[in-house]
């Protein structure tokens, strides 16, 4: 290799600007797609989907991002930021489909920057604070082992860019779910320690499940069934992890509802400073 | 793993060494080498793992507060990147006989090094900006020739590391071009954070070339191939008309062009200060170890429940009883 050339090309002034951030630079995430609302589907729907499963994804994107420089392997700091960059994608594309359906206009950073924690919509099961490494992963668990089975069945949806949204995390998610699968067997099956540790985590997260099972996302996809089938993926990993279903009871209430846990408005406070404290600026 | 003793190297061994590097050609783990070349290279190479992996703290700090969600996903795949980077370097001092484990161990009690400009605070998010235009930048001057280093698998590990920081100072620079097109706030924290982080930039490449010790002895066995003193120059060319394009004051009224040597006249660092921060007298040295320690402390646990479940799963394998 030609060090000199190698120099060069790495000083010299670059015109091509809009390459500087490939793959995290794009202005407009649905650039091209048709973006008109299909006859038949429901806007208003559609919107309060979108911002739903936006805002599970944007929190827990944060709650993955605060893991930076506080993970047990450097192994698991590529992983666990790997995921939170595929969630703050769909986030990004989810909020970009909102504002093009609500019909306010806004764009990706209205949604994340300037609601305050009573318009959020996520489940609080996202929102809550990371714990420990085994919590962390019985909650990545549960999340995605859900959000995998919404996407599966919203990919068919009425939206065709919804549908490309979620035929996109789908692959995402796959990964996502095996990652937590593989790492709860581990704990659960590793040493007396951790085995403690995902029992607590478990009666921790439990708590919190049935509130994303009794919500569908609509477009006439059966909840039941979604149910049916993320309970029976949990059951085989805890099944393979040597642990039991924790007896708690689920908690009222649903972060779909507005109903909201402490640990929200902490944690936009955090992620929204910058953006709040310089609302004329561009970034 | 090779054994390092310090007995005289068998007949021919020495001369086949010498003349691979006089040939420009390449060490590889399984080769016979010195014991210094060995034990410089593992000193630099997890110097630079440590490096990154400490580097991660200071940008790492902005990913939860990064004012959109694009310089969100960008941070967070750059913070990313370096992590990355630390794996792929651990791995090159690896193939010299030493473990992982052992290396963080000898980070977190202060035994091995990192670049001291880690030691600084992140007080805006212009320094984000800022980080990748000078320190990623200083990274890949000293970094580029590295990629011809003799040692076969730390060049390698270079090529690809040098290709992903380029791409991380032009998206530091970027960040600074857009905020410079701002509000004056804006520009004002740019400017402020350019003030902060020139001169321990300079700094990264190391003391003066006369009071640089283990300089010499890496140039002649091709582990290094610029004098620190050449590659600051070449820094500061390279940075000056950046600066000027996007319209910021370096901090340093001696810096000027010379058209006799082609290159910018600039003032000295202030090596006192080098010296204390590597010593340990920075402001945010035991923080930096801190995080570090806890991080791997916390994580113990973890790691031996995976040891654990491996091994289980070993057994019951050979025991035929596999789940």
């Amino acid at each position: 290799m030609s060090e000199d050339h190698l120099y060069l090309t790495l000083a010299e002034g670059h015109e091509d600007d809009a390459r500087w951030a490939f793959g995290t630079g794009f202005e407009d995430p649905l650039h091209g797609v048709d973006t008109t609302v299909p006859a038949g589907v429901d806007a208003a729907g559609l919107a309060a989907c979108c911002l739903a499963l936006g805002d599970d994804a944007l929190v827990s994107a944060q709650r993955l991002a605060e893991w930076t420089t506080r993970a047990p392997e450097l192994e698991e700091e590529v992983a666990l930021a790997n995921i939170g960059l595929d969630l703050l994608g769909q986030a990004r594309l989810l909020y970009a489909r909102c504002g093009q359906v609500d019909g306010s206009e806004r764009g990706e950073d209205a949604y994340a920057y300037f609601r305050d924690a009573d318009a959020f919509r996520n489940v609080r099961l996202a929102e809550l604070p990371n714990g420990d490494f085994a919590f962390s992963v019985v909650r990545l668990l549960v999340l995605s082992a859900w959000r995998l089975a919404l996407f599966e069945r919203l990919a068919g949806c009425a939206d065709p860019v919804l549908a490309a949204i979620a035929a996109k995390g789908v692959k995402e998610l796959t990964y996502h779910r095996q990652y937590a699968a593989e790492w709860a067997v581990r704990l659960g099956d590793g040493t007396d320690e951790s085995h403690r540790r995902m029992r607590a985590a478990l009666a921790d997260v439990y708590p919190y499940v049935d509130e994303l099972l009794a919500t569908g996302p609509g477009f006439g996809i059966d909840t039941e069934d979604v149910r049916e089938e993320v309970t029976a993926v949990l059951g085989q990993v805890l099944d393979a992890a040597g642990l039991d279903l924790p007896d708690v009871r689920p908690l009222p209430g649903s972060g779909r509802d507005g109903d909201r846990t402490e640990h929200l408005a902490p944690l936009l406070a955090e992620l929204q400073s910058v953006a709040r404290a310089h609302p004329e600026a561009t970034w | 793993m090779t054994t390092t003793d310090s007995t005289p190297a068998p007949q021919g061994l020495q001369e086949h060494f010498d003349a691979t590097i006089a040939r420009d050609q390449r060490i590889e783990p399984r080769d016979w080498m010195p014991d210094g070349y060995r034990k410089t290279l593992v000193r630099q190479i997890a110097q630079h793992a440590h490096s990154e992996i400490i580097g991660m703290q200071p940008e790492g700090e902005w990913i939860t507060r990064a004012p959109s969600l694009r310089r969100k996903a960008i941070l967070f795949a750059k913070v990313q990147d370096e992590a990355g980077h630390g794996l792929y370097l651990y791995s090159a001092a690896e193939t010299l006989g030493v473990d992982r484990a052992d290396l963080t161990e000898k980070l977190i009690e202060g035994r091995q090094k990192y670049s001291s400009i880690f030691n600084y605070p992140t007080l805006s998010f212009a320094d984000v900006g800022v980080i990748g235009w000078f320190v990623d930048g200083a990274a890949i001057c000293n970094q580029v020739p590295l990629c011809r280093s003799s040692y076969g698998p730390y060049a390698r590990a270079m090529v690809r590391i040098c290709k992903e920081e380029s791409f991380h100072q032009r998206q530091g620079y970027e960040l600074l071009l857009t905020m410079m097109r701002g509000t004056d706030a804006q520009r004002e924290m740019v400017q402020d954070a350019v003030d902060r982080w020139w001169w321990p930039s300079l700094m990264m490449f190391g003391p003066p070339d006369d009071a640089s010790p283990n300089s010499a002895q890496s140039m002649a066995w091709k582990i290094k191939r610029h004098s620190n003193d050449e590659l600051r120059r070449r820094f500061v060319d390279m940075t000056v008309p950046q600066a000027e394009k996007l319209g910021v004051t370096l901090p340093d009224p001696d810096l000027r062009w010379n058209e006799e040597s082609g290159h910018h006249d600039f003032g000295t660092p202030d090596w006192d200060e080098l010296m204390r921060v590597i010593k340990g007298d920075g402001p945010l040295n035991t923080e930096r170890i801190e995080r570090r320690r806890a991080a791997h402390d916390e994580g113990a646990w973890v790691r031996e429940a995976a040891t654990a479940h491996a091994a289980k799963r070993n057994k019951r394998v050979q025991e035929g009883t596999a789940a």
